[in-house]
């Protein structure tokens, strides 16, 4: 394989990893039910903050902790909007979004297009000298690694620990929750704040390890392609990992399809991870699919539709209904 | 275990649901709990259950004062209630759903729980597939499942509320087989709730009836069929004193009609209705009669069978061509299915009366809503919404949108949650829709009001429908036969 190729595989997953990070808070918040809509808003004023924390004192961790504390702020509010006010998740989402891209745009304004302090490479000794792997998986950075570890951490914790089988049942059946003895707000407020965290983490991994730097409208656009991910990853962190870097590797081809054929606008080729995503969707939730399951061996056949046939929570985004 | 209910109150608004009900269950026997619908069984068991708590009163379990916040609180004290849908999680893992709500930590303990449920499964004759989706189960599968569950967690008084609705025969002898097997070897209370008097009798030792909130008597079973309904129904009601009618044609035959959801199935139906007819459908909530006057509707398409308006073979018509024919159907949820919670009342009348163009007349329909807000004595404006409406206005404005010269009118409910001099009002004015040859067909959980008001009545039990019955001359007796399901 040649370094290029290798190069370009890093790089869609070092582009990838805040996606990853946002897309595994955002399902963690789903999967309790509750819609937390103001992603795209969040994770500009998180990047925001994350970038002038660090910058300010120099501590990259410091960057990190605030911005983390302003996903879990918005987080708080489509909570309390939602569970204790019974407020349209929506609607209060829609509103913070649009608060969070302008509020970062005022109060980020003096700090634009400064260098500030960046997450360094840190290559795995050992790991990092496998041939093809290595480059690709153990010479990243933290974020990388964190977000690879996150996808398994909640993939394991939502479908194997006790903990992540009540989280389930909360977005599942609240009133069956409930009567298992499962305290259905403080599950939903939990989970709703935990995801609203990763989600700022996700916007200061941008603004200090990715896309290093701030700018208005610095990340734009990323919060709406993470809520897509989470459905499109039909809510398992796993296959919403898969989505982010499968959404990056198609970015990455857009611009070598570019390079061929310029004369056709970038802006066709940026469409692509869309039209590819729908016709995913399409071909998942169609018949064709149980037929060609049915089809396969029997052994087969049960994987196969746990893995390709999904649902949402059936409390997704519903009016709250206090136990 | 031993459960006393001590005066048990509680009330909903001006409602009272339970009005001092006091009770007492050994364990090792099977009880029945009957009562029309709002009598109090269902406030009566969740209190019991831990989901909702009494407003005065005492629950002793083995003599021992006790309170529950919770219904998994409920069942840490040995108490399970079995809800007619079971309360599992249906994209889950039997293994999973089994596992939620178990013993506290991190860890899913996979491999005990695994042992467990398939001792059980084993115990309880019950093939059990751990990795098998709750989604892909039978009801009556579920509901075992559900049992094993509350047993499993330590169950020892079981409530299950109308358990054989929407499972088969061969379900319900399983059913039947496990709850006998559960009070007899294993020394467990058993509460049956239902409505169905067939089933109390055949399965358990005592029965407790409940009306209108308060205990109205107990009994061993075997017991008289037509105690029980005694117990349940009181007195007999006065007659309608409606002069008499003399029937023209038939408006409405019906043949060999097979109406069928998943819960119920009701067929080989065969009746006709003649011009000016009233006929009450009797029979407990949800027994087959909702389905006919569904399908009669057009709501719900038939499997097979003919309905027949004047002849004309309507059977596969939508609902809207049904009413332009000439059938009207007035829904029991008033503001589910009949109204339009935020709609104006002048809009509600448009939409139902104006003719099809772009443009409405606005004067004339305020006007036209004004003329009928007086005459069927509405107390609202034009302009109010449906919500702001009582619910006794906001019945008869169901029943002010009726357009006048209609072949068949079918109804649920029609006067449920008026007072008797609005009930008698509406009444009279649907007789006086006699006189231009139509029909009525309507049920109503309000058994005096099906005696008061028909001239034939029909019963239904379990989706059976029962001959017809006059009634000027039918008796509660005969009336309680038929709706327990004996011919």
């Amino acid at each position: 394989m040649s370094d290029e190729l290798i190069g370009i595989i890093a790089s869609i997953l070092l582009q990838a990893s805040p996606l990853i990070i946002a897309v595994c808070g955002e399902t963690l918040t789903e999967r309790v039910g509750v819609v937390n809509l103001s992603l795209d808003g969040s994770m500009l004023l998180s990047a925001m903050t994350g970038f002038i924390a660090a910058y300010k004192t120099g501590n990259l961790a410091f960057g990190f902790l605030m911005a983390a504390a302003v996903g879990a702020f918005f987080a708080l509010i489509v909570a309390l909007a939602s569970i204790r006010l019974r407020q349209s998740q929506v609607a209060v989402g829609f509103v913070l979004t649009l608060l969070g891209d302008d509020l970062s745009a005022f109060l980020g304004q003096n700090f634009t297009r400064l260098p500030g302090p960046t997450v360094q490479k840190l290559a795995i000794p050992g790991l990092a000298d496998i041939p093809i792997l290595g480059p690709i998986l153990f010479q990243q950075n933290l974020i990388v690694y964190f977000a690879i570890l996150l996808t398994f951490a909640t993939w394991w914790w939502l479908f194997k620990s006790r903990p992540g089988l009540r989280l389930r049942s909360v977005g599942e059946r609240p009133e069956a929750a409930f009567a298992r003895g499962v305290d259905v707000n403080r599950v939903r407020y939990l989970y709703t704040l935990i995801g609203g965290g990763l989600v700022g983490v996700a916007g200061a991994a941008y603004s200090l390890g990715v896309k290093i730097g701030w700018s208005e409208g610095h990340t734009r656009g990323l919060g709406w392609i993470a809520l897509a991910i989470v459905i499109f990853g039909g809510w398992s962190p796993i296959r919403g990992a898969l989505g982010a870097i499968l959404f990056g590797a198609t970015k990455a081809l857009a611009t070598v399809l570019q390079r061929t054929f310029p004369e056709v606008s970038v802006v066709a080729f940026n469409a692509l991870p869309w039209l590819l995503m729908i016709l995913v969707l399409l071909v998942v939730s169609s018949d064709i699919t149980d037929r060609l399951i049915a089809l396969s061996p029997r052994p087969m056949q049960r994987p196969l539709r746990r893995l390709l046939k999904v649902s949402p929570p059936k409390a997704l985004g519903t009016e709250l209904v206090e136990g | 275990m031993r459960v006393e209910l001590n005066n048990i109150r509680k009330s909903f608004g001006s409602v009272h649901a339970n009005d001092g009900i006091s009770m007492t269950l050994e364990s090792g026997r099977v009880y029945g709990l009957l009562g029309q619908n709002g009598a109090g069984k269902s406030t009566l068991m969740k209190i019991l259950a831990g989901y909702q708590s009494a407003d005065s009163g005492e629950i002793r379990l083995n003599e021992t004062l006790t309170q529950f916040d919770s219904p998994a609180a409920a069942l840490r004290a040995g108490i399970g209630m079995l809800y007619q849908d079971p309360l599992d999680f249906p994209p889950f893992s039997v293994l999973e759903n089994f596992q939620l709500g178990r013993r506290e930590g991190i860890f899913l303990d996979q491999k005990t729980a695994s042992r467990e449920l398939l001792a059980l499964g084993k115990r309880y004759n019950f093939d059990v597939d751990l990795d098998e989706r709750i989604s892909n189960l039978s009801p009556g599968e579920r509901q075992q499942l559900e049992l094993i569950r509350l047993l499993a967690g330590g169950a020892n008084v079981l409530i299950l509320d109308e358990p054989t609705t929407g499972i088969s025969s061969e379900q319900k002898q399983q059913l039947f087989d496990s709850i006998r097997k559960l009070a007899r070897e294993e020394n467990k209370t058993v509460i049956l709730v239902s409505h169905k008097l067939s089933e109390v009798q055949e399965l358990c030792d005592h029965v407790f009836v409940l009306r209108e909130g308060q205990l109205a008597g107990k009994s061993e079973i075997p017991c008289p069929m037509d105690k029980l309904v005694k117990l349940m129904f009181a007195k007999m009601p006065p007659r309608s004193k409606r002069p008499a009618y003399k029937f023209g044609q038939a408006v409405l035959d019906v043949r060999d009609l097979h109406v069928e959801t998943y819960r119920l199935r009701t067929e080989n139906l065969n009746f006709s209705v003649r011009a000016g007819e009233v006929l009450g459908l009797a029979g407990l909530e949800g027994s087959g009669q909702d389905l006919l006057i569904k399908a009669l509707a057009g709501l719900l398409t038939p499997k097979s069978g003919e309905v027949l308006l004047r002849g004309e073979d309507i059977t596969r018509r939508p609902f809207h061509q049904r009413q332009r024919a000439g059938i009207a159907y007035v829904a029991s949820g008033r503001l589910e299915e009949g109204l339009i919670a935020d709609l104006s009342l002048v809009e509600h009348m448009v939409l139902s009366t104006e003719k099809p163009g772009f443009l409405v007349n606005w004067e004339r329909a305020g006007e036209a809503t004004q003329d009928r807000i007086a005459k069927y004595q509405v107390v609202g404006q034009p302009a109010s919404r449906a919500k702001q409406l009582s619910g006794g206005n906001q019945q008869r404005f169901l029943f002010a949108m009726l357009k006048p010269a209609l072949k068949l009118i079918l109804m649920e409910h029609p006067t449920r949650g008026l007072d008797i001099r609005s009930a008698n009002w509406i009444w009279d004015l649907l007789n006086k829709r006699r006189d231009e040859d139509t029909a009525i067909i309507f049920y109503s959980a309000d058994l005096d009001e099906v005696i008061e008001r028909s001239d034939r009545i029909a019963a239904f039990s379990g989706g059976v429908m029962s001959r017809m019955v006059n009634a000027a001359e039918t008796s509660v007796d005969e009336l309680g036969h038929l709706i327990g399901g004996q011919q």
